[in-house]
């Protein structure tokens, strides 16, 4: 193996940021405390695929009740199921009562939305592709591109929800999206443009990823398992995770969760597959502690991207092995949420978070034989123990790769 | 409240491709009136530097964004492969979208795997690593007509707050039909800077952006003025104007319907 990637750029004037709040809406629950119980109880939210008319041999981690969602009058153009899934992850846990504290502190203008999905409100392109004008070939009259398709529809709705009038844009990067919105938010704070921001990530099942990744031949028929022997591919999910980010405050609670260090890499590689020695990968990774001003012994437990395919698990034990060594124990909640692609990000952040404050690591469910051949200390059940420094990994299509690292101020 | 930090930075090259424009010498021929303006559908080049395989899969959208990127970085004498990069586009690629969702209307839903990986919105940031061999960090954002806007944005919070030169590639295609109707884009649309912390002798113009509530800058002469409105990329075109003249001054771009973007040019 070569020789660590140089870090890539220096970072300067990035002090820490607090998770004023944070929540997150999966397979495995609504919030944090459904969330923490089933990820407690070791409890998959992956079942057999009945979503919508999709007839392929797999399962997902979907969440139920999304299409019962009523979006505000006044904001009924952007009725799609990504928004209705962001409408109801942000009403969980207090989230939308700490943005407008945030307000009263900075602003409407000084609190920024950075979000990232992959496919936003594709579906209700698909489903209106199945009711064109006969004669015409038109969408139906009542499709709405703007509020439902087009990817800033999702940061243009939690803009218009919580009342938010700062800067504002999507990330949209395939499977990293939700992990760069903390980098960009990062910078904007760090500038000075804002003091707040609105990050996360909302990504919602629907056809195209569905047969997508199918097409690939990286869907596995039984639940995911990563890191396993006979991995197969990836159990597709959705979500719906945001953060609040702010300024470190003159004093911190114990169990406060704060965001240490972010590291970006390209592959410069291939489309649709990893760096196989998952160089990318590295130097993300690096990049990540650089900016966290952490050495690799400081990391106690990494979140794993941990997809399940063959060619992701390799690339990334690989990277992790080479920046944090053999005995880091990792592992991908995957097993239990499904890869929520442009949400994994997001949702493996509040993960970590949640770990950190109630003192345990996460098992990777679904794994029965972990692979000789990925040297990295896989834990496949739960693991209690005090975690003060932790990493997470979100890797996507096109080689875009993002690390993240956090901490508990205790 | 925070001390708002000067975004300034140096612009070092500019690549542009729309309809009736070939490149930037002869886009800053039209919008300082030495040429006039004839509108022709944009010609997209053959990508070179990917290699045949991937050159094969690829559609216009990345075409149109590889072509504006090897421009810049060569008008700014820089190795894009040394750049990080800031991509964004309204919509990606509009035509794989399409197609996509004809193949899942129908009985068959047999998807080609290209044409899945195509679809995500960071594909030509993709090809662009490809091409390059650009290993530092990348970018690919959306704000709908705000695309320019945010993606100048991110680029000018780069340089500055990682003291690192940037290349930005903004770029819009059209969609086929029946999306046209619903989202009509005149045409096929890029711009692409590389931008700098300090002043090089590639340099010419300095830009500091804030944010303003005047409204957004219309071109004089009417047929500029609809390309600027009629594709999300252009919004670009009072910013390039200033440049192309190589005047002092301010110039108002589109950005989120709360506020603008104003550029202060100062050519150097």
């Amino acid at each position: 193996m070569s020789a660590a990637a140089p870090v890539a750029r220096s970072q300067t004037d990035m002090t820490a940021l607090v998770l004023t709040a944070f929540t997150a809406t999966s397979c495995i629950g609504r919030g944090r405390l459904e969330m923490l119980t089933k990820l407690k109880e070791e409890h998959t939210g992956l079942a057999r695929c009945a979503f919508e008319s999709v007839d392929l041999d797999t399962h997902v981690g979907e969440v139920s009740g999304v299409d019962a969602v009523r979006l505000p009058d006044g904001l009924r153009e952007f009725a799609c199921r990504n928004n209705r899934l962001a409408l109801l992850g942000l009403g969980q846990d207090g989230f939308t009562e700490a943005v407008a504290q945030s307000v009263s502190r900075w602003g409407r203008r000084r609190v920024g939305v950075f979000i990232g999905t992959s496919t936003s409100g594709i579906l209700e392109t698909e489903l209106a592709y199945r009711h064109r004008d006969p004669v015409s070939g038109a969408l139906p009259d009542g499709f709405q591109y703007r509020g439902t398709h087009n990817s800033f529809s999702l940061a243009a709705f939690v803009r218009q929800l919580l009342q938010l009038e700062g800067p504002a844009a999507v990330v949209c990067s395939a499977c990293s999206s939700s992990a760069k919105v903390f980098g960009t938010a990062r910078r904007m704070i760090a500038a000075g443009l804002i003091d707040a921001a609105v990050v996360g990530g909302v990504d919602s099942l629907c056809l195209t990823t569905l047969y997508g990744f199918h097409s690939l031949q990286l869907v596995s028929p039984t639940p995911c398992r990563p890191f396993d022997v006979a991995r197969d591919g990836i159990s597709i999910g959705e979500a719906a995770a945001f953060a609040l980010l702010e300024p470190l405050p003159a004093s911190l609670d114990a169990d406060a969760v704060m965001l240490l260090g972010v590291g970006e890499s390209s592959d410069a590689y291939h489309m649709s597959a990893p760096h196989p020695e998952g160089r990318g990968a590295r130097a993300a990774m690096l990049q990540a502690l650089a900016s966290a001003d952490l050495e690799p012994t400081a990391i106690d437990y990494i979140n794993l991207h941990g997809t399940g395919t063959p060619s992701n698990d390799s690339a990334e034990s690989r990277a992790v092995a080479a920046v944090l060594g053999a005995s880091v124990p990792g592992s991908s909640t995957k097993g239990a949420t499904g890869h929520t692609l442009g949400a994994a990000g997001a949702l493996e952040a509040v993960i970590c978070a949640l770990a950190m404050q109630h003192g345990f690591m996460p098992g990777g469910l679904n794994t029965t034989q972990i692979d000789p051949a990925l040297g990295i200390r896989y834990l496949r059940e739960n693991r209690r123990g005090r975690l003060a420094r932790v990493m997470s990994n979100s890797f996507g299509f096109g080689g875009s790769n993002c690390s993240l690292v956090f901490g508990q101020a205790g | 409240m925070r001390q708002l930090a000067p975004l300034t930075v140096y612009l070092d090259g500019i690549g542009l491709l729309g309809p009736g424009i070939g490149d930037w010498p002869s886009g800053a021929l039209v919008l300082t009136g030495a040429s006039p303006y004839v509108p022709q559908p944009t010609v997209l080049p053959t990508p070179g530097a990917l290699p045949a395989a991937e050159r094969r899969r690829t559609g216009s959208i990345v075409k149109l964004a590889l072509a504006v990127g090897f421009e810049a970085t060569s008008r700014a004498g820089v190795d894009p492969a040394t750049l990080p990069s800031v991509f964004c586009s309204s919509g990606a690629d509009g035509q794989n979208c399409h197609e996509i969702c004809e193949v899942l209307a129908s009985s068959e839903r047999q998807l080609s795997p290209t044409r899945f990986h195509n679809s995500v919105h960071n594909a030509a940031a993709g090809y662009w690593g490809i091409a390059t061999g650009a290993t530092p960090p990348s970018s690919a954002l959306c704000a709908f007509d705000a695309s320019f806007a945010a993606g100048l944005l991110e680029a000018l919070v780069q340089v500055v707050v990682d003291r690192t030169a940037v290349l930005l590639i903004a770029y819009d295609a059209s969609y086929p039909q029946p999306l046209h109707a619903k989202r009509p884009i005149a045409d096929a649309f890029a711009v692409a800077l590389v931008l700098a912390p300090e002043a090089r002798a590639a340099s010419s113009a300095r830009l500091t952006a804030t944010f303003t509530d005047a409204s957004t800058d219309r071109i004089p002469e009417p047929q500029i003025e609809a390309l600027r409105s009629s594709i999300p990329a252009a919004r670009c075109l009072p910013l390039l104007r200033r440049l192309a003249r190589r005047e002092t001054g301010c110039a108002v771009i589109d950005y989120l319907d709360t506020q603008r973007l104003a550029v202060e040019v100062v050519p150097c």
